[in-house]
């Protein structure tokens, strides 16, 4: 496991300056280096089962960055004045509160697509990546740097929630976000759709893909075992 | 008596929280590098999710669910107050595990020991929370929710458990360097998770 962002982070020049250099790593090393799902091993419930599809992945990611992104502005704002003892309860009930937010605005908006993510909306205030970046970054940091943590890590989560959906999508069903860009041969095309990408296991071997890519890529993120 | 034992029986094999629903994934992943830490998080899973969801089926019925405030009194007939039900399922379980940790400290301080630094990081455990939110979506009455409880908990033991044996055996693996660790234990988990789809030909 690599460091927590923010103990290698460059120090700012200037502390006037809203987006220097340590800002900017802080929104974009979650994203790539150190991301969340690929290298913290934060928040894989939701990322394997909400990927069967495009379009379920992106309301799920908006959730997640939307989420994130307030909890840990919130938590960073009212960090000085909450007693260590019950603070993951203060975490919590911001969290939920957002994501009540969220499941009310979900369900008025887009209320098929609510049906089909079903508990899982729910499931965010369970998702290790939000309580996690509220204990382990908001907490200790002030309440900029830590809506564009909690930006940079939603992001790095959506990245790959985004890139398992299209592949489960496009060799499931031939289709990115329900256009047509393999032809199936039941509809007078010529592919033929793999059905395990629509089914649980295929997201597990992608991510695990995903992993030994990354992890060949960066070798210094290899486990010693 | 049919009905429950399907229920049961459905929650545990055919929608496996673990390996049909991923949830409860982080634990899951991070902690079933033994068997018997796999088998002290199981046995504290089934502990709280027995607990749990018949606990928030009775709150969700007598205060959240439509009508549900009517015993108060006859002007909040119509109040509908499940929309708050995240906020509330999420304080239960975190008050139940808190309770059950000091009750199994003061009454089994054995299991207690076994069960180590489980029992409180599973109030943020999605199984858990997960268990709820199904029972609400699905409207279980409070029976169901007890078997239901059983039922889940019992199946993400039985996968954790075995993950983790599998896990013991493949130490002794040359398994390839960037695929060591995670990589290897995801794919592993997929291939039980396929094995785990053999149940889904079951008529229940």
């Amino acid at each position: 496991m690599s460091a927590v962002p923010g103990e290698t982070l460059p120090v700012a020049a200037r502390p006037a300056s809203a987006f220097g250099p340590r800002q900017r790593a802080i929104l974009l090393d979650p994203v790539l280096l150190n991301n969340p799902i690929g290298v913290q091993v934060l928040g894989i419930c939701s990322a394997l089962a909400v990927t069967t599809s495009v379009a379920k992945a992106l309301v799920m990611s908006a959730g997640v960055i939307l989420v994130t992104m307030l909890s840990n502005l919130a938590v960073s704002l009212v960090r000085n004045h909450t007693p260590s003892s019950i603070r993951i309860i203060v975490q919590l009930s911001i969290i939920a509160t957002l994501v009540i937010v969220f499941d009310q605005v979900l369900k008025a908006t887009l209320y098929e697509l609510s049906l089909e993510l079903s508990v899982f909306v729910g499931l965010i205030i369970t998702n290790c990546i939000v309580l996690g970046r509220a204990e382990g970054f908001a907490m200790s940091n002030p309440p900029w740097e830590s809506a564009l943590d909690g930006l940079g890590n939603g992001l790095g989560y959506s990245v790959v929630l985004v890139l398992v959906g299209i592949l489960r999508e496009l060799l499931g069903a031939g289709k990115v976000l329900g256009f047509t860009i393999l032809p199936q041969v039941k509809d007078g095309g010529w592919y033929e759709p793999n059905g395990l990408m629509l089914l649980a296991p295929s997201a597990l071997f992608i991510i695990g893909l995903l992993v030994w890519a990354l992890r060949t890529w960066k070798p210094q993120l290899q486990e010693k075992s | 008596m049919e009905h429950y034992i399907n229920l049961g029986l459905r929650s545990a094999f055919l929608e496996n929280m673990a390996l049909a629903y991923f949830l409860g994934m982080c634990s899951f992943l991070a902690c079933a590098k033994k068997v018997e830490t796999a088998i002290g998080l199981g046995v504290a899973v089934v502990f709280v999710q027995v607990l749990t969801v018949p606990l928030n089926n009775l709150l969700l019925n007598y205060l959240l669910a439509e009508g549900a405030l009517a015993w108060v009194h006859p002007s909040l007939a119509t109040a509908d107050l499940s929309f708050l039900s995240f906020i509330l399922f999420i304080a239960t379980i975190a008050a139940a595990t808190q309770v059950v940790e000091m009750a199994v400290e003061r009454y089994a301080p054995e299991l207690y020991n076994s069960l180590g630094v489980f029992l409180p990081l599973i109030a943020v455990n999605c199984v858990i929370l997960g268990g709820s939110l199904f029972m609400q979506e699905r409207s279980y009455n409070f029976t169901e929710s007890v078997v239901f409880g059983i039922g889940s908990g019992g199946g993400f033991a039985i996968a954790i458990i075995a993950l983790g044996a599998i896990r013991q055996k493949l130490e002794y693996s040359n398994v390839p360097a960037g695929l060591r660790g995670l990589g290897i234990t995801f794919i592993t988990t997929g291939l039980m998770s396929m094995a785990f789809m053999v149940f889904s030909g079951i008529q229940l």
